[in-house]
Order: structure tokens, then C-alpha cells, then sequence
């Protein structure tokens, strides 16, 4: 396996392997998900089994979580220029790109060419759409490169859950306004998903096309024309979900609805449990504070770190946001998630239980030790949430 | 004609080239980009923190 040297200030030389890096292909592979789906009702016939890869993301993850376990192993400071700088990485996310197409294809295919029950048509578009939520997750890795590849690659990979503007709302709006009430995409305490998917979807998609909008009239291009990023990638989505219509039928129309809203619903599961009731404080001058790790949830769990581009180690990437995946790190005393994110998305969708689990954990945080006024509090629920903690607003 | 560096992601903003393509021209000073300019590559540093090379 490949090593990397360094030598240290004090003159001692290391020698570092990355024990993870043959493991990041799973990341590359989780994505053909639905194809153990399609290949388990083509050897049984049992249409049921077109369902099993979301028992799989759902039920699977995070069970592999509690039985593999964390891994909190960093590498070292002094390889982190090498290791980001190999090549073999950021071939994997190339790589990828074209799975996410072939994935969301090959299940539009199976649905239009197998005689399925109505809930297994459904259940399919339900699988692909999970599995496209990936993509945006692709797309995250490549939109925060500087590259003109990366950033194209980015466009294309969001055209597949026809999330376009996620690259700019992401890397433009959310890393700059995270944790505040101002930022659609960080959940409040109080907050169920249900609610921040209302806040948030419509929220992102606004200020992505308000700072895209900003830039071209500072270019003196047009709003509504080919330099408009977000409009590159529609355009994208267009051609291949109403090609595949027209080519399929439109029953389809229907299938592509639930894909893109269960893709969208799991970028929603992600930004609900990352940075929940999380806080950055003003200065003297107003200001926001630069986020700093405390404004991240984390998760070292070993597997669905592994099959998200370590997506989990999320103080990191916001502290420094081009920081390639295979680099990030683990650090003590941050905000840290009781799962993965595969079980954490479970708990948030039962708000009672997530409330109870999670407000005790975030109000436990050494940088809040109890008191509401660092915390993000749902302006809805602010009275009640002051009232039952015994404070005052 | 001067340059200012992220300190996060090392983006530079050179005033002599500009950065037309976030509708910058070139010869756009520095002091007149607007006052919540936000590094366009890392968007975790702003104006204030960019630093003179």
C-alpha cells in the first residue's frame, strides 16, 4: 500500500499509511444500491426484494455502525499536502459521477420494463431516490474543489436529483452563514425535520438563485441564460429525467416526482442532524463569530463515514471546506452524534424521541453548559423551550 | 495593483486581474469590493480577513 514521509520539526521522519484508502471505494459502489434490489427480484421473482436496499441504508447502516464502531484515527499533520495531493482519491469521486447516472437509469429501466405492482413501481422510484441523495453528497465533495473538472463534474453529478443549485446555496450560502438563524440549512432547537424541510428546501433553493442572480448582474449577463450555473444543471435534468419519460412513458413523470423529492428529503436528513440548535454568537460589532468546530455535529462511525466521503467528520470540513475527504480529522471534545448519520436520520424522524435525545446532548455541550442563549432556538418554540429550561428570554 | 489572500484556502484576489467571472473586472480595487465580500472559493473568510501580499 502506498506510504507517505515526512520529517517533523523536531527532525524525526514518519512514515504514514492510510488504512482507509481501498475502503473509500464503497463510497463508490453504495450508489449501484439498487441493483442488489433488482438483482434479488430477477433470481426470486418476489418484487419485495426491489425494497431490500432500504433496509439495507436504513436498518443495515446502522446496525454495521454499532458493531464495526468508531474510528478516530487521523493522519498526521505532516502528511496531510501529500495525501491530499494524491490523485488516486479524487479519481474515486470522478469515478463515481457516472454510477450515480447508471444507478437512477438502470432503475428507471427495471420499473418500465418489469409488469411491478403499484407499490413496487413506487418502492423503486423510493430506492432510486435514496440512492441519488447520494449524489448531492458526490457533488458536495467536488462543488468545494477549486478545479474547473471538479466544479463542472459537481453540475453534472446534481443533475441526476435535479438539484442544481445545490453547489452554490452549499459552498456560498450555508458555509457562510451556518449555525445562525439566518441560514435555511442549520436546524433549530425545537425544530422537527418536518418543519426545516419546509424552511429549508424552499429557503436554499432561494438563496442560491439570489447570489447567483447577484453574480451575472455583476457580469452584466443575463438572469435567465446559458451563464447561469444553476440553469446549466436543470437544463441537464431536463434532458435526461423527460428524455427518459418520453423514452419510457409517462407513468414516469410520477416515478422522477418521488425520486427527486426523496433525494432532496435525504440532503434534508443531513443538514437537519449536522449543525441542530448549534449557535455561532455575535461580537461587540454585530458580527458573526467565524465558525468554528463546536458549530458541527459529528460521527467517527467507521462505516457509513465510508460510504459517505467521510461526510461525518463535519467540524473539519467546515473549518477548512476544500480539505479533500480522505484528510479530514477527528478532534476531542466536538459536538458528537450518539450514531452514523443512517441512524441519527431514524431518530430525527421521530421528533419526540429526537428532542429528548438530542436537546440533552446539545444543552450538555461544554461551549453551552445549559444556557439557551447559545443555542439556535426555533423562534416558534422559543417561550416553551425557555420556560421548560427555567430561563429567561 | 496589489494582491489580498485567503488566509483559509489561499484564494487570491489580484486587483490588477480581477475575477470576471464573479463579475469582478480587472483594475476593481480591492477597498471598493463590496463590504461583505466573501472569499468565493471557501466562503469562511471575508473581507476583513483577507491579508495584503
Amino acid at each position: 500500500m502506498k506510504g507517505y514521509t515526512a520529517t517533523l520539526e523536531n527532525g524525526e521522519a514518519i512514515f504514514y499509511q492510510d488504512s482507509k484508502r481501498w475502503f473509500w471505494l464503497m463510497s463508490v459502489l453504495y450508489p449501484l444500491l439498487p441493483f442488489f434490489g433488482i438483482w434479488l427480484h430477477a433470481v426470486t421473482s418476489e418484487q419485495a426484494w426491489l425494497l431490500f436496499p432500504l433496509a439495507l441504508n436504513y436498518i443495515g447502516g446502522p446496525v454495521i455502525d454499532w458493531i464495526v464502531g468508531e474510528d478516530q484515527n487521523n493522519p498526521p499533520d505532516a502528511v496531510l499536502p501529500q495525501l491530499d495531493n494524491d490523485r488516486y482519491y479524487r479519481y474515486l469521486t470522478y469515478i463515481v459521477v457516472p454510477l450515480h447516472f447508471i444507478s437512477l437509469i438502470g432503475a428507471a429501466y427495471w420499473a418500465a420494463t418489469q409488469d411491478l405492482a403499484w407499490w413496487a413501481f413506487v418502492g423503486l422510484a423510493v430506492v432510486a431516490g435514496v440512492t441519488s441523495g447520494l449524489a448531492i453528497n458526490t457533488g458536495h465533495e467536488l462543488g468545494h474543489k477549486k478545479s474547473a473538472l471538479e466544479r463542472n463534474l459537481a453540475k453534472i453529478v446534481l443533475s441526476v436529483p435535479a438539484y442544481g443549485h445545490f453547489w452554490i446555496e452549499h459552498n456560498r450560502g450555508h458555509h457562510r452563514d451556518v449555525a445562525t438563524p439566518e441560514d435555511p440549512a442549520s436546524a433549530q432547537m425545537g425544530e422537527s425535520i418536518y418543519r426545516f424541510a419546509l424552511r429549508e428546501i424552499p429557503g436554499a433553493f432561494r438563496r442560491a438563485w439570489d447570489i447567483e442572480k447577484e453574480r451575472l448582474a455583476r457580469c452584466e449577463k443575463p438572469l435567465w441564460g446559458y451563464d447561469n450555473q444553476i440553469l446549466q444543471s436543470l437544463l441537464l435534468t431536463a434532458v435526461l429525467q423527460l428524455g427518459l419519460v418520453i423514452v419510457l412513458g409517462w407513468s414516469f413523470i410520477v416515478f422522477f416526482a418521488i425520486h427527486n423529492v426523496l433525494a432532496w428529503w435525504q440532503l434534508t436528513s443531513a443538514n437537519y442532524i449536522e449543525h441542530y440548535g448549534l449557535l455561532r454568537l455575535k461580537d461587540s460589532n454585530g458580527k458573526y463569530e467565524r465558525c468554528q468546530p463546536r458549530h458541527s455535529w459529528n460521527s467517527n462511525h467507521t462505516y457509513s463515514n465510508l460510504v459517505l466521503f467521510h461526510l461525518e467528520r463535519h467540524s473539519d470540513h467546515h473549518a477548512h471546506p476544500m480539505r479533500r475527504y480522505q484528510s479530514l480529522r477527528h478532534f476531542d471534545d466536538l459536538p458528537t452524534l450518539p450514531s452514523g448519520y443512517f441512524g441519527m436520520y431514524l431518530l430525527a424522524y421521530v421528533p419526540r424521541l429526537w428532542f429528548r435525545i438530542m436537546d440533552r446532548h446539545l444543552l450538555a455541550l461544554p461551549h453551552v453548559n445549559g444556557d439557551l442563549d447559545k443555542i439556535n432556538v426555533d423562534p416558534a418554540r422559543k417561550t416553551a423551550l425557555y420556560e421548560k429550561y427555567g430561563q429567561s428570554g | 495593483m496589489s494582491r489580498y489572500r485567503c488566509p483559509e484556502c489561499g484564494y487570491v484576489f489580484s486587483e490588477e486581474d480581477g475575477d470576471p467571472h464573479e463579475g469582478y473586472a480587472p483594475g476593481t480595487s480591492f477597498a471598493l469590493l463590496p463590504d461583505d465580500y466573501t472569499c468565493p472559493d471557501c466562503s469562511v473568510r471575508f473581507k476583513e480577513d483577507f491579508e495584503e501580499i
